[in-house]
């Protein structure tokens, strides 16, 4: 740990994020340019969420890192490691065990609390971008708080497919004023962002920063006759039997055979771990019993 | 260079700042709450939370504005020495350090532009104590209703209404911060 500075950025660089994070926090939704560095890993790989982080850890910290809610796939085990080794600090799967949660596109089951922080991996910070790809032009429809072109495109789903079909990364407005996007998070979390805990947003190739204090007012963009529906696959989790929480669904076999999971890996493990079990999994257990007799 | 200006910056920088850090950002998200703020050891009349902050947040690249008798000898050698921020005028000030009093008419300060409204100023206000009586408070990070002491509630009043551009402010006591960003609503209780 002592070949690095503490979380591996140096100090100036950190208070250049922490300046643009305070600046975040006090214009809710407003994106904040940021001289993002380059990381010891690729863009698109949570170079903005890891800069936050790291201008944000102390080292009493607990971190979790969680990746389409899983605490064990490829980028959740190398951005855990990295700040392992460059922070020294302490590192959990459990929700409720950790102080800074750095996320990329899921927001944990479990209510957060006051005294933990979000980070988002975000990969472009302008919800915006793909109606009017000028930064100029974005930028200038921000300050005038002309989003008519946002609603033309939500419009222009419902004459296409007769519904929102917009199921990620659903656009939403802020106290009233900008226009953010919640970074590639399945609507179905939109309603949580309205939350206790701090949550700031990172985008590292598009050196953006920006954030949301507690209980900021939170507004999924729709229409008065096509209300915003946080939606979910028509299921219960086949591991736990969970109701109420967001699932993925995987292809067991080349005959069509599915599951449905909870994509948040520790909610499911803990509800399991509590006895609770899913279609699928009680189906395994009573097989694994009949062989044994 | 007398041999006091080179004593009182942070002993673990990386360590202590984070913590320092921690506690502002938390003020801010959280208008209304007080949190400890120490690490630094600047000269008089800066207090001890007010020199940490500088030395959490300043650095080269951001002009600093020392207000009434905090423009001294003592505070800017000190400064110049651990944070090497420029000292300017109110008008070219990203950050700003004084009493309420030597501050105003913060209509000086910068309030950011419609595009970018974060290139505004912050301003540090020394106070004589923090206590969680007086304005009430309501906005982002507010559950439902906060309160804080406040040197006066017109300014603030004026400064949300400008929303999104206006001034952000850290309120600093010997070893306290508090913290109100231009969002919060502020109302004589």
């Amino acid at each position: 740990m002592s070949d690095y500075n503490f979380a591996y950025l140096d100090e100036q660089t950190k208070r250049m994020i922490r300046r643009a994070i305070l600046k975040g926090l006090a214009i809710p939704g407003y994106q904040v340019p940021f001289a993002s560095r380059e990381m010891p890993m690729p863009y698109g790989w949570g170079t903005g969420g890891v800069q936050v982080s790291a201008a944000t850890l102390t080292p009493e910290d607990t971190l979790k890192v969680i990746d389409q809610g899983a605490d064990d796939t490829t980028n959740a085990v190398s951005i855990r490691k990295f700040f392992e080794k460059t922070a020294g600090v302490a590192t959990t799967e459990e929700t409720a065990q950790a102080s800074v949660i750095q996320t990329r596109h899921r927001i944990p089951e479990e209510d957060l609390r006051e005294d933990q922080i979000l980070v988002y991996q975000v990969p472009i910070p302008e919800p915006l971008r793909f109606l009017e790809p000028s930064e100029i032009e974005t930028r200038k429809m921000h300050s005038l708080e002309e989003y008519g072109l946002m609603h033309v495109k939500l419009y222009e789903d419902i004459a296409k497919h007769g519904a929102i079909a917009t199921s990620y990364a659903y656009p939403v407005k802020i106290e009233g004023r900008y226009v953010m996007d919640p970074s590639p998070i399945p609507k179905f979390d939109n309603p949580k962002m309205e939350m206790a805990a701090i949550q700031l947003f990172g985008a590292g190739r598009e050196q953006r920063i920006y954030a949301l204090p507690p209980y900021c007012q939170v507004v999924s963009l729709d229409f008065e006759d096509y209300p915003f529906e946080a939606s979910k696959a028509d299921h219960a989790c086949d591991m736990c039997g969970a109701t109420n929480s967001y699932l993925d669904e995987v292809i067991m076999d080349d005959a069509g055979n599915r599951m449905f999971v909870c994509s948040d890996t520790d909610y499911c493990a803990s509800r399991r771990k509590a006895g609770h079990l899913g279609a699928q999994a009680a189906a395994a257990s009573a097989a694994l019993k009949e062989t044994a007799a | 260079m007398t041999a006091d200006i080179l004593k009182g910056g942070f002993a673990n920088a990386p360590v202590d700042a984070a913590h320092a850090f921690r506690a502002a950002m938390n003020v801010m998200a959280r208008p209304g709450t007080i949190e400890v703020l120490n690490g630094a050891e600047p000269p008089a009349p800066v207090s001890v939370a007010a020199g940490t902050l500088l030395l959490t947040l300043c650095d080269p690249d951001t002009p600093l504005h020392l207000a009434g008798d905090y423009d001294c000898e003592a505070v800017r050698s000190w400064i110049s020495f651990h944070i090497g921020a420029p000292i300017v005028a109110a008008e070219r000030a990203m950050f700003a350090l004084g009493k309420w009093e030597a501050l105003a008419p913060v209509t000086r300060f910068a309030i950011g532009t419609p595009e970018y409204p974060d290139r505004s100023a912050t301003l540090i206000v020394e106070q004589a104590e923090l206590d969680q009586d007086g304005m009430s408070l309501r906005g982002p990070g507010i559950k439902d209703c906060a309160s804080m002491s406040l040197p006066e509630a017109e300014t603030f009043q004026m400064n949300a209404t400008l929303f999104p551009l206006g001034l952000d402010f850290f309120f600093t006591s010997g070893e306290q911060v508090s913290a109100l960003p231009r969002t919060t609503k502020v109302e004589v209780a």
